[in-house]
């Protein structure tokens, strides 16, 4: 695999110029080999390597082409083109019912855990299908991570065990060390071991709202995606646990790839790289999020944007 | 620009197309489950479908006019039907009916419009207790209170399915009226219309369909029971009878009795009867049922 | 208005057209529903009352001792219900061992695994094997299951497992075994009903939380919904004793009326319900029937407390299910109306 090319020097300067956001690529050691070139034998496993995101390894970027998704005969997502760059924060917005939620669940594949919803198309993950014949719904899942928009830890375990279930379940047995220090590493990384460090064997919904969702967004990181979905992930909280995880957000986007959707156009300003807007299952205009709220160039996005409808 | 244009990597270099050792078993673990579940379903179904068939298969043969319309023969000859168990069986099931399914109404209206809801918490759960005895004990108590010291009798037969009904009506009818809309009471009242005659001629119409699948799921329940009856009416003569001082025949008393018969034309005439009795009982499941459809519609419109 | 006289003017009442009816209407009915739902509890109270008051003569003649005595001979006038306790014990408890884990496996068809057409149909039919009665299964044990048994299972089973005791001794049409398997057919749809219940109260997020970490189905089953709930499955399991506990009919028909303890599945045995049930014509004194209704006595004792508990543990589960937010259904399904 080559390393991903970034923006072009016109787009890093204009980028520069912007106060609100400042993505930091960190390329790749050079001559390093990719990591995955290396194994003989690939599992999703192998991909679970501390040591290479701690390099800040570049993550994995996603494609829409031509994607479709149904809920039976309705056509909910009408054929769409889109891209995620790799590290880069890209926001969803659109009126309710654009499709947007929709879209993001069909590039984890949890669209069709709906009774009688399907898609078609393709996303493309770094160049491979998820959709494709061999491919194995449950490894993208854990390839691709999502928030939702409501907290919801697992009730019945403790702060520990929320964040180590991900881990479980991919059942190479690990002794007790290393398992503890990975989910001391995934709450460090989303902003709540300090909070939650003398209290792991407490019950995960004990924790306030904010705080559980950065637990999930904990448990979604222990696994090592390359990408996190979010599905309006502060639209249950207040702003203060809002502001929290759009500052973690930022950070995040280091080591994973994050598409978010959100219906409140602030955050999307204050967070996303890129924005694309979405109206009526079809994409309308992309790009970067200061163009699209300053300078879009479809007028029904310079509606959506100025308040018009939505 | 993204990898778009680079060339996909090979197959087998990519997690996502990997089936590792430890997925695999997974999957494997996964796919056993899905079938023990699946496969248990098909038991449960299985199991219903061969109890069905034998009946169907074994009750048809004996059905014949004679059936309906003829009582036992005498002992030894072969012939006759079981119009008296027919005959007896409808009329228990609709004195029980006739006993449990107001007194069961009156107190779902008690629970669910009048009392305070600790009391209708104990009410209900008095009435679960009550569900939950077993239909023998029932017949023992009905037996100890109306039989000893005279005979069995219609009257305690009915009063002991009226005793297995009354906590399913009551709880059918409580649930139903609870649904009615609190807005349709209010309307009401806010109109002068005093409570009584808010409840019975608005609240209680509304749920009437309701009500009547509480009726019927307990008359379903209830035609098919043998133990309450055993203690109470079940030494009948074999002649049509419709006094109910004294005993009457019932279909699954009869079924009962001629199952423990060694004779093929005993066992053929209990298949026959046992076909009669599910087709009656499926039937008034399958009433009840579609009554309950058109009332949800209703409720649903009211909102 | 043209031509129009006005309307007749009509004195203003607060209280309504029909006076006394209409203000006696509202105590009326109150006391008329209280007096039903009064009469309902002094029903249950009466219940207990009269069963325990029948079963007098046999406790102050027998005691407590009646509870452990393996005997029951109208002959000598000495009975006890040892052998029943015993056979009631062991035919629902071993029902509920194969049922339990079969109806959870059920539910779990109808909830996660199968596709949505054939879901209703399924749940219907099962629910259908709840409302055969069991005068009509016990027929069909009688004159189907029983020579299957006797001729092809009882055999395989005592070439197989027969170093055990519970499989050793000679096949026989009726007895333990027969009854367990008809208990079972007739406990597995009410489990499998209110489990089915629980199941559907699972919060979806919870459910799609798992699968987005990257589980199989199954591993999702274990670590959402199981957990979850537990208790509700504890609930629907101890129903569904209750009504093995109960049941006299069928078993009377397949367990062959013997008093005695075996070990062997294979003996004919007898059950507290399905005693009662089949002396009904024949009891000889009244220390007989005073007996019988000291074991219905006992029966209810047992039934009493398994349902008071299960009815707890699942109102609890419901009570939470209430907080999700109402359902649509039936009030009262077919299977809780059997329960």
């Amino acid at each position: 695999m080559t390393p991903p090319e970034r923006h072009t020097e016109q787009q890093d300067a204009e980028m520069s110029e912007q106060p609100l956001q400042q993505p930091r690529i960190i390329p790749r050691p050079a001559g390093e080999q990719p990591p995955a070139a290396q194994e003989t034998v690939i599992t999703p496993d192998t991909v679970t390597r501390p040591e290479a995101l701690a390099d800040g390894a570049p993550t994995r970027t996603v494609q829409l082409e031509g994607l479709r998704a149904f809920y039976g005969r309705a056509e909910q997502v009408k054929g769409l083109d889109l891209e995620f760059k790799a590290n880069e924060v890209t926001a969803i917005i659109g009126p309710s019912g654009c499709g947007k939620s929709t879209m993001i669940r069909c590039i984890n594949r949890m669209h069709e855990e709906v009774p009688g919803a399907h898609a078609e198309g393709r996303v493309l993950l770094d160049g491979v299908d998820v959709y494709g014949q061999s491919v194995d719904v449950v490894a993208v899942r854990r390839a691709i991570g999502m928030v939702f928009q409501k907290p919801n830890p697992f009730p019945t375990m403790s702060i520990f065990e929320n964040v180590a279930a991900g881990m479980r379940l991919t059942g190479t047995r690990r002794r007790g060390g290393e398992l503890r220090a990975r989910v001391e590493r995934a709450l460090v990384d989303a902003g709540l071991w300090d909070e939650v460090a003398d209290r792991l064997p407490e019950p995960g919904i004990g924790l306030s709202g904010g705080q559980q969702q950065r637990l999930c967004i904990a448990r979604s990181l222990a696994v090592d995606p390359e990408v996190i979905l979010m599905d309006e992930p502060c639209s249950a909280l207040d702003p203060v646990a809002t502001l929290k995880i759009e500052e973690l957000i930022d950070e995040l986007k280091q080591r994973v790839t994050i598409v978010i959707v959100t219906h409140n156009m602030q955050q999307a300003a204050r967070v996303a790289d890129r924005t694309a807007f979405m109206l009526d299952g079809r994409l309308v205009e992309v790009g970067p999020t200061q163009e699209i709220f300053t300078n879009p160039k479809d007028p029904r996005t310079e509606e959506y944007v100025t308040g018009k409808f939505g | 620009m993204s990898t778009a244009g680079a060339a996909p990597p090979p197959p087998g270099a990519h997690p996502l197309l990997a089936g590792s050792p430890g997925l695999r078993r997974r999957k494997l673990v996964n796919r056993t489950m899905e079938s023990t579940a699946t496969l248990a379903a098909l038991i449960a179904v299985a199991v219903l479908a061969i109890v069905i068939a034998s009946v169907l298969i074994k009750g048809v043969s004996a059905i014949n006019l004679d059936f309906f319309i003829k009582s036992p023969a005498p002992f030894g000859q072969s012939g006759g039907g079981i119009a008296n168990s027919i005959v007896g069986t409808a009329l228990l099931v609709a004195m029980a009916s006739v006993l449990a399914v107001p007194v069961g109404i009156l107190v779902g209206i008690h629970t669910s419009e009048f009392a305070r809801p600790s009391v209708a918490s104990s009410i209900r759960f008095a009435l679960d207790i009550l569900n939950g005895v077993p239909t023998i004990v029932t017949g023992i108590f009905v037996f100890g209170l109306l039989v000893v010291g005279h005979v069995q009798s219609g009257y305690a037969g009915a009063f002991a399915l009226a005793i297995i009904m009354l906590p399913i009506v009551a709880r059918s009818a409580h649930e139903v009226l609870s649904l009615v809309p609190s807005s349709l009471r209010e309307a009401s009242l806010a109109l002068g219309v005093r409570r009584w005659r808010t409840v019975l001629t608005i609240v209680v119409p509304t749920a009437a369909s309701g009500l009547v699948t509480g009726a019927l799921l307990a008359v379903a329940r209830v035609a098919g029971e043998t133990a309450p009856l055993l203690f109470t009416s079940s030494i009948a003569s074999n002649l049509v009878s419709t006094n109910p001082s004294q005993a009457f025949a019932s279909i699954p008393v009869s079924i009962f009795t001629l199952s423990e018969e060694a004779s093929p034309a005993a066992h053929a005439q209990a298949w026959a009867a046992a076909l009669l009795l599910i087709f009656l009982v499926v039937l008034l499941n399958v009433l009840a049922r579609s009554v309950f459809g058109r009332s949800q519609a209703r409720i649903g419109r009211t909102r | 208005m043209l031509g129009r006289e006005p309307a007749p003017r009509r004195a203003l009442t607060l209280r309504g057209r029909a006076g006394v009816a209409d203000r006696l209407g509202d105590p009326g009915l109150r006391l008329l529903t209280w007096l039903a739902s009064g009469a309902s509890m002094v029903l249950i109270a009466l219940l207990v009352y009269k069963v325990f008051d029948q079963a007098g003569e046999s406790i102050s003649h027998f005691g407590l001792g009646f509870v452990t005595a393996n005997v029951w001979n109208p002959v000598t006038r000495r009975f006890g219900a040892g052998s029943f306790i015993y056979g009631t014990a062991v035919s629902s408890l071993i029902a509920l061992l194969i049922a339990g884990p079969m109806a959870i496996a059920i539910a779990l068809f109808l909830t996660e695994l199968a596709p949505l057409r054939v879901r209703r149909p399924v749940a219907t039919l099962v629910e259908l094997l709840a409302a055969i009665p069991s005068v009509v299964l016990g027929l069909w044990g009688i004159i189907v299951m029983a020579p299957f048994l006797n001729n092809t299972l009882e055999p395989a089973l005592r070439s197989l497992l027969g170093w055990m005791p519970l499989f050793a001794g000679s096949a026989s049409p009726f007895g333990l075994l027969p009854a367990i398997l008809i208990l079972t057919i007739m406990t597995v749809p009410i489990v499998a009903a209110v489990t089915r219940e629980v199941f559907q109260t699972v919060p979806t997020e919870l459910k799609e939380s798992a699968l987005a970490l990257g589980s199989t189905r199954w591993e999702m089953v274990r670590m959402v919904i199981l957990p979850y709930a537990k208790s509700g499955i504890v609930g629907a399991s101890i129903l569904g004793l209750g009504r093995a506990l109960g049941e006299a009919i069928a078993v009377t028909q397949v367990i062959g009326d013997e008093t005695g303890i075996h070990a062997s599945l294979f003996a004919p045995a007898d059950t507290l319900a399905s005693r009662v049930a089949s002396t009904y014509q024949g009891a000889t004194s009244t220390l007989e029937i005073s007996s019988l209704a000291y074991l219905s006595a006992i029966l209810l004792v047992f039934a009493l407390i398994a349902n008071a508990i299960a009815r707890l543990i699942v109102r609890r589960s419901t009570l939470r299910m209430r907080a999700a937010g109402p359902r649509p259904g039936l009030a009262v399904t077919v299977a809780e109306a059997q329960a």
